[in-house]
């Protein structure tokens, strides 16, 4: 009965068009991922879905258009998975030459900063649903470019909120050495600083044993330092860092990269409707939605928002729009999230999560702000020398 | 004065039916509890719940048939609308619902059931008395708030997602207007006469004062309470009083409830009640209010001749729905 009742829809809709009593706004949005291999890892039992964020890119699409045709809006997408950086602007470089000027990109930070001056002439819009990297909010400011990802600040910031609240004031600190891991550690630290937590003792993991087999004998002696509250580890590849629970000299939590993990999504949040947001997403792909599927999702509903807002498909009126204090979305955390308009970043709670459970939502109460509490996590007005604007030359 | 006017028919009634009366004054109160699967019941005289009913998964929406015999259920979770007969308390059917039934609204005709099916983006239309589907109706994302115009022509749903009241038809089945409102609407809700529908955004923060003849926008309420941060004042539930003159705004997770007055559309008051409080219901002669707290699992009662909260009783895990039989 539903197949007959769309079916029906779809032709009223095409019988609609036919005679053109009033022409679809058509909106077009390209989504291009690229996924440089991330080389071994010790803990490789459960590897990432190959589509992710491409499936929350495609239900955001789907939300959009059950909305759109209420308004006479139309969205289609295109998305494509590139397998080179080469690559990734030569697909670029096609949709832009073809009109395209709404760009959701997952790419590793150097290749969006050069998709970023590809895209810049042509004046389009990109949401960055695919880095984490700081600097891309605080000094390598790029025009035209919106993050619905956090940065690693805001999620280690989430983090230090908990850990402050909770009085776990001294940390051990084990990274990794590939260039995410000493990033996050260096998140790790800045936010030690911010919240008053003390870093007892930084150890960087150059152990090339299996773990895997010998976890149990290596980490409570590379553990064994001056006494922590909790164990942070900045692991983002899953290389050792899960074999440092329960392994640990001291019978202490372990939280960052593994452990009590921040994240911009997870199966376990529920609150707020989110149960709706996954159920429609594990009907429709088979698994659980990750931060990457969020953030694609969040980057097509703000493009759906400011198009029913300002009823324009324009880039530089739909930027503007979503880099205003008028733009707001209803994204399942409990409030209302918009961008950080120096940043162009999308402030948001952050989940503190564990396999089967939410911990905690920072920011946490009593973690006071100025403007809004939300800019508690990561980099505020006065630390970043961004001013993000739309530009086209 | 609206103490006495509501004693002088009410004594008048004991009067002349003096046992019927008797059993008349129990007013009984049926709360679902969404993470309990179960409904609680409330003596409105003792203040205390009586009995704890086992029903189908995840029950959120709750409404009586016109006679009040029965109470349709959203068993959302078990993808039904069950039937239970007020008389013994037991189930004793289960209607098609589609997928997720969430809220729902009784035609005036007593047989036309419009259901917000949340995960599907539909209105199921169930006929209760042959318990068929009679019409499946596109909306937009997440229906949740459902609504049947007093004169029966329009059912009205909100989409949380795609932040729409969908104006059905209810001759035809169709939707022919949409108005926007702002993020997230939760709860839509007919004034008597039928002339104006208040409609609450959970996100947005506001709530949305409707005209039916224009189904235009003609006022928005705004909440702020002192002490609590902007984000947190969620408007859900919405009640208004016979009378014309209250509306009672649930404010979520802000923990009050507004006080409106529905002519001046002025906030008056905030009454503290418990945590997340989402949907209230009156009793018979509107001289209280109850409303659910789903954080607290309980229900606070508020006495509206001094608007004042007199009780708060523990009910199930997630207090959603609540209706008050006489």
């Amino acid at each position: 009965m539903r197949t007959l009742k769309s079916l029906s829809w779809i032709l009223a809709g095409s019988i609609f068009s036919l005679y053109a009593l009033a022409a679809p706004q058509e909106i077009r949005i390209g989504y291009i991922a690229y996924h440089p291999h991330q080389g071994p890892v010790l803990s490789n039992l459960i590897p990432e879905p190959e589509d992710r964020g491409f499936s929350g890119a495609q239900l955001g699409l789907k939300d959009n258009n059950t909305t759109g045709r209420f308004l006479k809006q139309h969205y289609t997408l295109t998305s494509e998975l590139a397998a080179s950086p080469e690559q990734v602007n030569q697909i670029a470089q096609r949709w832009l030459g073809d009109g395209l000027r709404l760009l959701i990109t997952d790419l590793p930070e150097k290749q969006l900063i050069e998709l970023n001056q590809l895209a810049s002439p042509y004046g389009a819009i990109l949401f960055n649903a695919g880095s984490y990297a700081d600097e891309l909010r605080t000094r390598e400011c790029l025009a035209n470019t919106l993050h619905t990802l956090p940065s690693r600040a805001m999620l280690t910031d989430a983090l230090g909120q908990w850990s402050n609240a909770r009085r776990l004031q001294r940390w051990l600190l084990i990274k990794g050495s590939q260039p995410g891991d000493i990033a996050y550690a260096d998140a790790l630290k800045r936010t030690a600083k911010r919240f008053g937590l003390k870093i007892v003792a930084e150890k960087t993991w150059s152990f090339d044993t299996d773990l895997r087999r010998t976890a149990q004998r290596e980490l409570p002696l590379f553990t064994q330092t001056d006494e922590y509250d909790l164990v942070v580890i900045a692991d983002e590849q899953g290389d050792f860092g899960e074999y440092v629970l329960y392994n640990t000299w001291y019978p202490r939590p372990v939280a960052g990269t593994q452990g009590l993990t921040p994240v911009a999504w997870h199966r376990v949040v529920e609150q707020w409707g989110a149960a709706q947001l996954q159920s429609r997403f594990e009907d429709q792909f088979k698994r659980w939605m990750n931060s990457k599927d969020y953030a694609a999702w969040a980057a097509i509903r703000t493009i759906g928002e400011a198009v029913t807002q300002t009823k324009s498909s324009d880039a530089e009126t739909l930027f503007n729009f979503i880099n205003s204090d008028k733009f707001q979305l209803a994204a399942f955390k409990g409030r209302k999230l918009n961008y950080r308009s120096w940043s162009g970043q999308l402030r948001q709670p952050i989940p503190l999560v564990q396999p089967r459970s939410l911990v905690a939502q920072p920011p946490l109460e009593g973690f006071l702000h100025p403007v809004t509490d939300l800019d508690t996590l990561g980099f505020d007005q006065p630390e970043s020398s961004c001013k993000v604007t739309y530009a086209s030359h | 004065m609206r103490y006495l006017t509501k004693l002088v028919p009410s004594v008048a009634l004991a009067l002349s039916t003096a046992i019927v009366c008797h059993q008349a004054v129990a007013e009984t109160a049926y709360v679902s509890n969404e993470k309990d699967d179960t409904l609680s019941i409330i003596d409105l005289d003792t203040l205390e719940v009586t009995d704890t009913i086992a029903v189908g998964e995840r029950p959120r929406g709750i409404i009586f048939s016109h006679d009040k015999t029965r109470l349709y259920i959203c068993a959302s979770d078990s993808d039904t609308v069950q039937v239970m007969d007020l008389k013994n308390n037991r189930i004793i059917a289960q209607l098609p619902s589609g997928e997720d039934p969430e809220q729902f609204a009784l035609h005036p005709d007593d047989r036309r059931l419009y259901i917000a099916n949340e995960n599907d983006a539909v209105v199921t239309v169930v006929d209760v008395t042959t318990q068929e589907v009679i019409s499946q109706i596109d909306v937009g994302v997440e229906p949740e708030g459902m609504a049947v115009s007093p004169d029966g022509k329009w059912a009205l749903a909100t989409s949380e997602t795609t932040n729409m009241v969908h104006w059905i038809d209810t001759e035809t089945h169709e939707v022919v207007d949409n108005t926007l409102v702002d993020q997230r609407p939760r709860h839509i809700e007919f004034n008597k006469e039928g002339t104006t529908v208040w409609a609450s955004s959970e996100i947005g923060g506001t709530v949305s004062i409707i005209d039916v003849a224009s189904r235009q926008i003609s006022h928005k309420l705004h909440f702020k309470i002192k002490g609590v941060h902007p984000d947190k004042i969620q408007p859900v539930g919405i009640k208004l009083t016979d009378d014309g003159k209250y509306a009672f705004v649930a404010l979520g997770p802000a923990n009050h409830v507004a006080v409106v007055d529905a002519k001046t559309y002025e906030i008056l008051d905030y009454l503290l009640v418990g945590r997340r409080v989402w949907h209230m219901e009156f009793n018979t002669d509107q001289s209280r209010l109850l409303t659910t707290n789903g954080i607290s699992g309980d229900v606070s009662v508020i006495d509206l001749d001094r608007m004042k909260v007199i009780k708060s009783i523990k009910v199930g895990r997630y207090p959603w729905g609540i209706r008050i039989k006489p």
